[in-house]
């Protein structure tokens, strides 16, 4: 054994300087670094490139997505909140205006109310005033030519016999009745 | 360095483990990450989400951390391909009856390095036109009198030491680490051959430091692929913001 490596380290000793490269093995490592040089600039880099740029577009269009939602969303709520305000705005001022139409309504009818009223009223004065005068006129007209009639008959019969006298007055009441009627008619 | 050949076997140059393995790693990234994205699923799959995991790591906190703005996705194809292809390589070493991270031999570290060099000045030169070695040389708010202290620092710093520590700090850790282990095994099968009983019983203290290391050397692997990457990225990003520097 020890023979053996002393033998191989004097053999050597000439040829064997660490330093000195062997050319058919820099060809061999040239050789073999070039093609895996090729292989790596053809194939593999492009590939995991690839792949990487695939998956930050994938990562990155979902997140640009999520966020486009995020903002259609909250564009909607912001615009569904604008109607709420909006339509409870509407509301209130709808309400105001009932009820001042109300209001003004109620006091215009009162005011018609009122007037018819007092039109009635009116009319009611006019016309009883009206008839008073003509019962006024029509009694003037009447009144002694009644009273001349009655005293004539009145005196015409005994004015000594009561009853006589109260059955001349019923009688005469009575054709005043009837005449009445008949003006009435 | 060159390990005896698998074809023809046993050969001084031919086809070794290391370039299979190269050839391997190749295989191994392009078609995990070829099967993760190719579903393209909104919701990932486990594997589809192991693949973004590890495409994100890259183009996020390397890409896009250092070199930001809108540029950074020109260089991703070039950070993501440096990573994997220099981590796949380094975990070989962590990985029983593979055992060997790809970048221990130097020849893969220069070309890569190399291909980082080209790629940066090519960067600043097309962004700046040949004013870009004033804008890399020539530090802005300097006092003229430093200035020829400065720029030589400046052009071995940038030009010829970049590129040097850029490819040896990737080959250095691998191999010291494989180195490690490798002795580490190498000690524990000859302490285990002795007749010395206490002798072969300190067998179990080189086991308990061989595995420390080991977890150590995985977490390297690891460390350095993102270490690598990163400077890519700071040059890179050094490059293209020249006249800011």
């Amino acid at each position: 054994m020890n023979q053996l490596i002393i033998s191989a380290a004097t053999e050597g000793a000439a040829a064997a300087n660490p330093l000195v490269p062997n050319a058919w093995e820099m060809g061999v490592v040239l050789a073999g670094f070039a093609v895996l040089f090729f292989i790596v600039v053809k194939f593999v880099v492009p590939m995991f490139e690839k792949t990487f740029a695939e998956r930050a577009e994938a990562i990155e269009g979902g997140i640009a997505k999520a966020e486009k939602a995020q903002a259609e969303a909250s564009a909607a709520l912001e615009e569904y909140k604008q109607q709420l305000t909006d339509a409870r705005a509407e509301a209130n001022r709808i309400r105001e205006e009932a009820r001042a139409e109300g209001a003004q309504i109620l006091a215009e009818l009162k005011e018609k109310a009122a007037a018819e009223s007092a039109r009635i009223t009116a009319q009611a004065h006019v016309q009883i005033e009206s008839e008073r005068q003509a019962a006024v006129v029509s009694l003037r007209s009447e009144v002694g030519t009644l009273a001349t009639t009655l005293a004539g008959r009145i005196v015409g019969e005994s004015l000594s016999d009561d009853e006589r006298a109260a059955r001349v007055v019923d009688r005469f009441l009575a054709e005043l009745e009837n005449q009445n009627a008949g003006v009435a008619k | 360095m060159h390990l005896p050949a698998i074809l023809p076997w046993g050969a001084a140059d031919g086809f070794s483990k290391q370039m299979l393995l190269v050839i391997l790693s190749v295989v191994i990234i392009a078609s995990f990450f070829l099967l993760a994205a190719r579903k393209q699923q909104m919701v990932p799959g486990k594997l589809q989400f192991a693949g973004e995991m590890a495409y994100g790591f890259v183009r996020n906190s390397i890409a896009k951390d250092i070199i930001g703005g809108k540029d950074f996705m020109k260089y991703v194809p070039l950070l993501f391909s440096l990573f994997f292809f220099i981590l796949v390589n380094n975990i070989y070493g962590a990985i029983p009856v593979l055992q060997l991270p790809s970048f221990s031999h130097v020849g893969g570290a220069y070309v890569l390095a190399a291909i980082v060099y080209i790629t940066w000045i090519g960067i600043g030169i097309k962004k700046n036109g040949l004013r870009y070695f004033k804008l890399a040389t020539v530090p802005s708010g300097v006092p003229f009198y430093i200035l020829p202290i400065v720029i030589p620092i400046e052009i071995i710093s940038n030009f010829l030491v970049r590129p040097v520590t850029h490819s040896l700090r990737l080959f250095a850790t691998m191999l010291a680490g494989h180195l490690i282990v490798m002795i580490a095994g190498s000690g524990i099968e000859y302490l285990i051959m002795q007749e010395n009983i206490l002798l072969k019983g300190t067998s179990v203290l080189v086991l308990a430091g061989a595995i420390a290391m080991y977890m150590l050397e995985a977490l390297i692997m690891a460390l350095q692929a993102y270490v690598f990457t990163l400077l890519t990225a700071i040059y890179i990003e050094g490059a293209l913001h020249a006249d800011s520097h």
